[in-house]
């Protein structure tokens, strides 16, 4: 078969909304377009592990604490979903981690910043969960199989994530005057960095027009922000907070909210790797995975040893 | 409060302390361990033994009475007040320390839990109970570490020797009762620790073997723990864990 029609029957399944699997053809830009975003996607739930860790221990109740480690545990779950939905594309996951580790490879902004306080990791859960949720919920019909698969299973716990950031919000909301100083205090600082998370408008993003074509993407990120507006915008009146945009306004008219631009040269500059986070972050995980290595390895010997003694013992 | 339920509520207080201890000791872990696959396990255990800590802490508050709360006993007691024993205060170190570590600790809490399902305090006989699922899961998970780096790596295997150098002195005190485990285990609510000691070296001799690993022959354990006499690193441990009860005090989280 030619080029030309292994390209007609790709897009056809593409039209017709049957997923792409792994052993089908698919044209070298898509899988290459996969491999990044997945691999992007996985890191994200990785070194999204490192600022709400740093609360882990100082977590004020144990029931928070129970559920802050239950919560991290989960993406670090998600993130080996991830990793085996690039797999699938034929890269391993040492290969991907090493992207990750020489720095070729990109994570979400978000998690270059610091969690200061107690009420971060309550703004993390409602703001920067929510905002992924958004995302993947529309990811559960992306176009490729497996990558589709894995959101449908880290969306059943993404819901529980924003609700409890929420709640440890709404606790402080309704504390004492200091608490509320704190919530207050976190969502400013979180957040402009969380629509910042849907990236550059769509005149200035560079793979989406692809990308939706091909169906891997199937809102925009202009219209995915715009919905996570609208839903933070109303559930910030039960906080009883204020989201720092004097220009944030309900528009009849439009009947969305209208807000303010985003500080594009900050966005820019921690992509570039100059965000408060970024070195530690990445050294955080190359130190982990540095110092496991002879973990690793011995698994590896010891699991050649037994298996050679299992073989000696059949002979 | 009668003296009976003083000793009880010591005695609950002892065994709370040790979960909550080691399991915030193993969530130092999370995020950084090894390979994820591994980060999910420690984490997983880290959950089980502040779960374990929380039930017995509800059941101390209730016996203490006064407003007490499986919070406060947690957050507002200072370190000599702590009943826990060394082992489980010392810091995580490498992975070769923290899986001894849990190994012996969990091989010592499943025998306690075996026996304290007789218990005729109902409440610690359902704790145990409960317990016990979880237990055997990390006395496997533990176990199953203990041999893959003794029998491992030259590297690993010493780091395996080094570990257990470091912790080899802190293993006699979970056998040795204190006052309170004596009276609670003379009158059939507590289990007599002593009697606990053969089963374990039994458990931790074959797994050395698998392990290739020699039990030491030192005799001398340090102890203090369940007095309330500990390392230095408890201080340190319960300054993170209590920072925001203390420098927040009588809130709302
Ligand atoms: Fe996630
Ligand atoms: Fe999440």
């Amino acid at each position: 078969m030619s080029i030309k029609d292994l390209e007609k029957i790709f897009l056809d399944k593409i039209e017709k909304e049957i997923k792409i699997e792994p052993k089908d053809w698919m044209p070298e830009q898509y899988r290459k377009t996969l491999i990044r975003q997945i691999s992007q996607h996985a890191h994200s739930e990785v070194v999204g592990m490192l600022p709400e860790g740093n609360w882990i221990t100082r977590a004020p109740t144990l029931k928070r604490k129970a559920i802050l480690l239950a919560k991290v545990q989960d993406e670090a779950g998600h993130g080996l979903y991830l990793y085996s939905a690039t797999e699938t594309l034929g890269v391993s996951r040492e290969q991907t981690i090493n992207d990750l580790h020489s720095g070729k490879a990109k994570y979400s902004s978000i998690f270059n910043y610091p969690t200061l306080t107690w009420a971060d990791i309550g703004a993390i859960g409602w703001l920067v969960d929510g905002a992924a949720i958004l995302n993947q919920v529309m990811l559960c019909r992306t176009s490729y199989g497996p990558y589709a698969r894995a959101m449908v299973r880290i969306c059943k716990e993404e819901s529980f994530h924003q609700r409890q950031g929420f709640e440890i919000l709404l606790t402080l909301s309704r504390g004492t005057d200091v608490q509320k100083a704190m919530c207050q205090d976190a969502v400013n600082r979180w957040w402009w960095p969380s629509l910042m998370m849907f990236g550059p408008h769509d005149s200035e993003s560079t793979h989406s027009e692809q990308s939706t074509q091909w169906k891997i993407k199937r809102m925009s990120n202009d219209e995915l922000r715009q919905k996570f507006v609208d839903m933070i915008a109303e559930q910030a009146k039960i906080l009883n907070v204020t989201l720092p945009d004097p220009e944030l306004k309900w528009n009849p008219e439009r009947n969305h909210y209208d807000f303010g631009e985003i500080n594009w040269e900050e966005f820019w500059n921690v992509v570039k790797g100059n965000g408060p986070c970024n070195k530690q972050r990445l050294d955080a995980r190359r130190k982990a995975w540095q110092e496991g290595e002879w973990v690793r390895q011995a698994a590896a010997v010891h699991a050649e040893k037994r298996k050679a003694r299992e073989t000696q013992q059949v002979a | 409060m009668s003296n009976n339920r003083q000793i009880l509520s010591d005695y609950v207080l002892h065994l709370a302390d040790n979960a909550l201890i080691l399991g915030q000791r193993n969530s130092e872990w999370c995020g950084h361990g090894p390979v994820l696959e591994q980060d999910i396990a420690i984490t997983n255990i880290s959950l089980d033994l502040i779960g374990q800590a929380r039930s017995l802490y509800q059941y101390a508050a209730q016996l203490i009475g006064n407003g007490a709360t499986e919070d406060r006993l947690a957050y507002l007691r200072d370190a000599r007040e702590f009943r826990n024993c060394l082992l489980v205060e010392l810091p995580r170190g490498d992975w070769a320390v923290t899986t001894l570590r849990q190994f012996f600790f969990s091989a010592y809490q499943m025998l306690l839990f075996q026996q304290m399902l007789h218990s005729s305090d109902t409440t610690l006989a359902a704790i145990a109970e409960k317990s016990l699922k979880e237990v055997t899961y990390h006395v496997r998970w533990s176990s199953e570490w203990v041999i893959r780096l003794g029998d491992g790596t030259e590297e690993s295997h010493n780091r395996m020797e080094n570990a257990l150098a470091d912790l080899w002195a802190f293993t006699g005190e979970l056998f040795v009762p204190s006052d309170y485990e004596k009276s609670v285990a003379d009158n059939g609510i507590g289990v007599d620790v002593s009697s606990l000691k053969d089963n374990w070296l039994q458990k931790v001799q074959d797994v050395f073997n698998e392990a290739t690993l020699t039990i030491p022959t030192t005799t001398w354990f340090q102890s203090g723990g369940k007095e309330g006499i500990h390392t230095e690193h408890l201080g340190y441990l319960l300054a993170d864990l209590q920072f925001l009860q203390r420098a927040y005090p009588g809130m709302e989280w």
